[in-house]
């Protein structure tokens, strides 16, 4: 049976002023598992994912990784937190945060080196991350000159350098253009491919098919809502719905009187069953 | 009443200016010149001595000549010639200008011009104006030689040369990197408002306009100094930044390195005959 990365049990988790992000959230994710986690806006995919690389902790429950408990005491231990970081990377939903040196060769080089890592051997995973990801000629450049699916490309390669076993994914594909997407799911499928668990948090219901092995939902009252493979939670119509990940869309075809009704997914294309949706 | 231009006309004239100018120094420091081509090491330690040369020179003539090197440098690294001149020479006179002028009438010395209401130009006066205005004005030069023909993430990096902390180093690097960005954000803040303004506003609806965006963007860059530290800490950052040298020195370095140095020491020595 595959090692268990990521347990947790009954996690809550509010931000400064009691404002609830996560509630009552108990799941276990496997290793070499590539998940997807659905909800809407605020439902409390990003927060799932910066409890899962340690940056948040848990208000209440317990949430372990490695077998390990993730908490603030934990991480003050030098030895932990190198491990843990070596093993785990999260690529940001928005990449002017994770991009934060001056060129993008800094920017390669910042988590090997700030780990200890010998500074030839910093030097080579620079190199392999820069030409895996196509990026070689924009070692000099600064970040913030690059266009969307260049930035998203260096924050990958930011991560990539450490060479983690848990790839955390918060909506990868938010503003890249269709190539840049398609480049994105391949690369996805390429570490899971490798044996690598990645957990990915999107609202596009697209991809999910093709990137996930298993699906967990959240609601928009913060607790999982289900968990199931992709065709399973992509078959429940009612789930989607109640979870703010479909809407209903009225209209009416040229020539006919009568407008009705079908489910619409947002940034999908349109599904016109209208004999099991109108 | 209302300035004939509004707050938001000004802001993103502004912003446009401080946007400009940037790509034009990152521009200028890709072109293939003779400083862009040498370690920035090598620059910031060549044109610095030159600049200790200039401060300690008492000799008008001398600081001129290394005014005159800045101007070849500037040629050799195909910097436009106008406004690298121009742009120290037509600010320095309303700074600089301003500090010089009282010496002109005010430092005892053989009179020069007798002006109206009894004020008199001294020779060392004009003297001490000249070499205040010539160290400056060279000096600056000597600086936006620097900054002009090196990128601006290369330069700061460069300065571990001169044993100017790691850390300090990170945070200029990253000043410099989130000021780009919260210009853009400012310049989409002001866009949006200009798209729903009609008219002019009055000047005091300008101030609670100013005011509100103030506000909003110390919010964002709260927020986004909070995101950028947690995605620090994601990646390994423990609060004692690591960074890595990747510079080399070439034969053709060290000998630029030498000449610059030779030339500052040479400049020095002449600069204490006084003139």
């Amino acid at each position: 049976m595959a090692e268990v990365v990521f347990e947790l049990d009954k996690v809550d988790f509010a931000y400064e002023g009691g404002q609830p992000a996560l509630k009552d959230v108990s799941l276990s994710i496997c290793a070499g598992e590539r998940i997807v986690v659905l909800g809407s806006n605020g439902s409390g995919k990003s927060t799932l994912l910066k409890l899962l690389d340690g940056l948040y902790y848990a208000t209440a429950g317990s949430l372990k990784a490695f077998g390990q408990p993730l908490t603030e005491a934990a991480f003050t231990d030098d030895a932990f937190n190198f491990a843990f970081r070596r093993r785990v990377g999260l690529v940001f939903q928005d990449t002017d945060v994770q991009l934060f040196n001056a060129s993008v060769f800094d920017e390669v080089a910042f988590a090997p080196l700030q780990l200890d890592l010998e500074r030839a051997d910093v030097i080579t995973r620079v190199e392999a991350a820069l030409r895996d990801l196509r990026i070689d000629g924009l070692r000099e450049r600064p970040p913030h000159q690059l266009s969307g699916g260049e930035k998203r490309r260096v924050a990958l390669a930011s991560v990539l350098s450490l060479g983690p076993e848990v790839w955390l994914l918060d909506e990868p594909t938010t503003g890249l253009d269709p190539r840049s997407q398609s480049w994105l799911v391949d690369f996805i499928c390429a570490q899971g491919a490798a044996g690598r668990t990645v957990v990915t948090a999107t609202h596009d219901l697209t991809i999910v098919d093709t990137i996930a092995d298993r699906v967990i939902v959240f609601g928009e009252d913060h607790h999982l809502a289900a968990v199931g493979t992709p065709a399973e939670i992509l078959g429940n119509a009612e789930l989607l719905l109640a979870c703010n990940l479909t809407h209903e869309h009225w209209h009416r075809h040229p020539g006919q009187r009568e407008g009705h009704r079908h489910l619409h997914v947002h940034g999908a294309p349109h599904d016109h069953d209208h004999e099991r949706n109108g | 009443m209302a300035s004939p231009r509004g707050a938001i006309e000004r802001t993103l004239a502004e912003i446009g200016h401080v946007l400009e100018q940037s790509l034009f120094a990152e521009t200028l420091s890709r072109r293939a010149g003779l400083l862009q081509a040498l370690d920035p090491r090598v620059k910031v330690v060549g044109l610095l001595s030159l600049l200790i040369a200039v401060s300690v020179s008492r000799n008008l003539w001398v600081i001129v000549g290394l005014y005159g090197v800045a101007l070849g440098l500037a040629v050799v690294s195909r910097v436009p010639l106008s406004a690298f001149v121009r742009r120290v020479w037509f600010v320095l006179p309303f700074f600089t200008g301003l500090i010089a002028l009282p010496a002109l009438f005010m430092t005892p010395g053989p009179t020069l011009w007798s002006l109206p209401f009894g004020l008199v130009v001294t020779r060392t006066g004009l003297l001490t104006a000249l070499f205040l205005l010539a160290r400056v004005g060279t000096s600056v030069s000597l600086a936006l030689l620097l900054i002009w023909t090196t990128p601006w993430n290369t330069l700061l990096k460069a300065l571990s040369v001169l044993r100017v902390p790691d850390g300090f180093i990170l945070i200029l690097a990253m000043t410099y990197r989130y000021i780009a960005l919260l210009l853009g954000i400012v310049d989409d803040m002001f866009l949006s408002r200009k798209s729903r303004v009609v008219g002019r506003l009055s000047t005091a609806d300008e101030r609670r306009l100013l005011a509100a965006s103030a506000g909003a963007l110390l919010g964002r860059s709260l927020q986004l100094s909070t995101e950028v530290y947690l995605a620090m800490q994601s990646r390994g950052y423990r609060g004692r930044p690591r960074t890595l040298d990747t510079f080399s020195l070439t034969t053709r370095d060290w000998a630029w390195a030498i000449g610059l140095v030779a030339l500052a020491a040479l400049a020095m020595w002449l600069g204490q005959l006084g003139g």
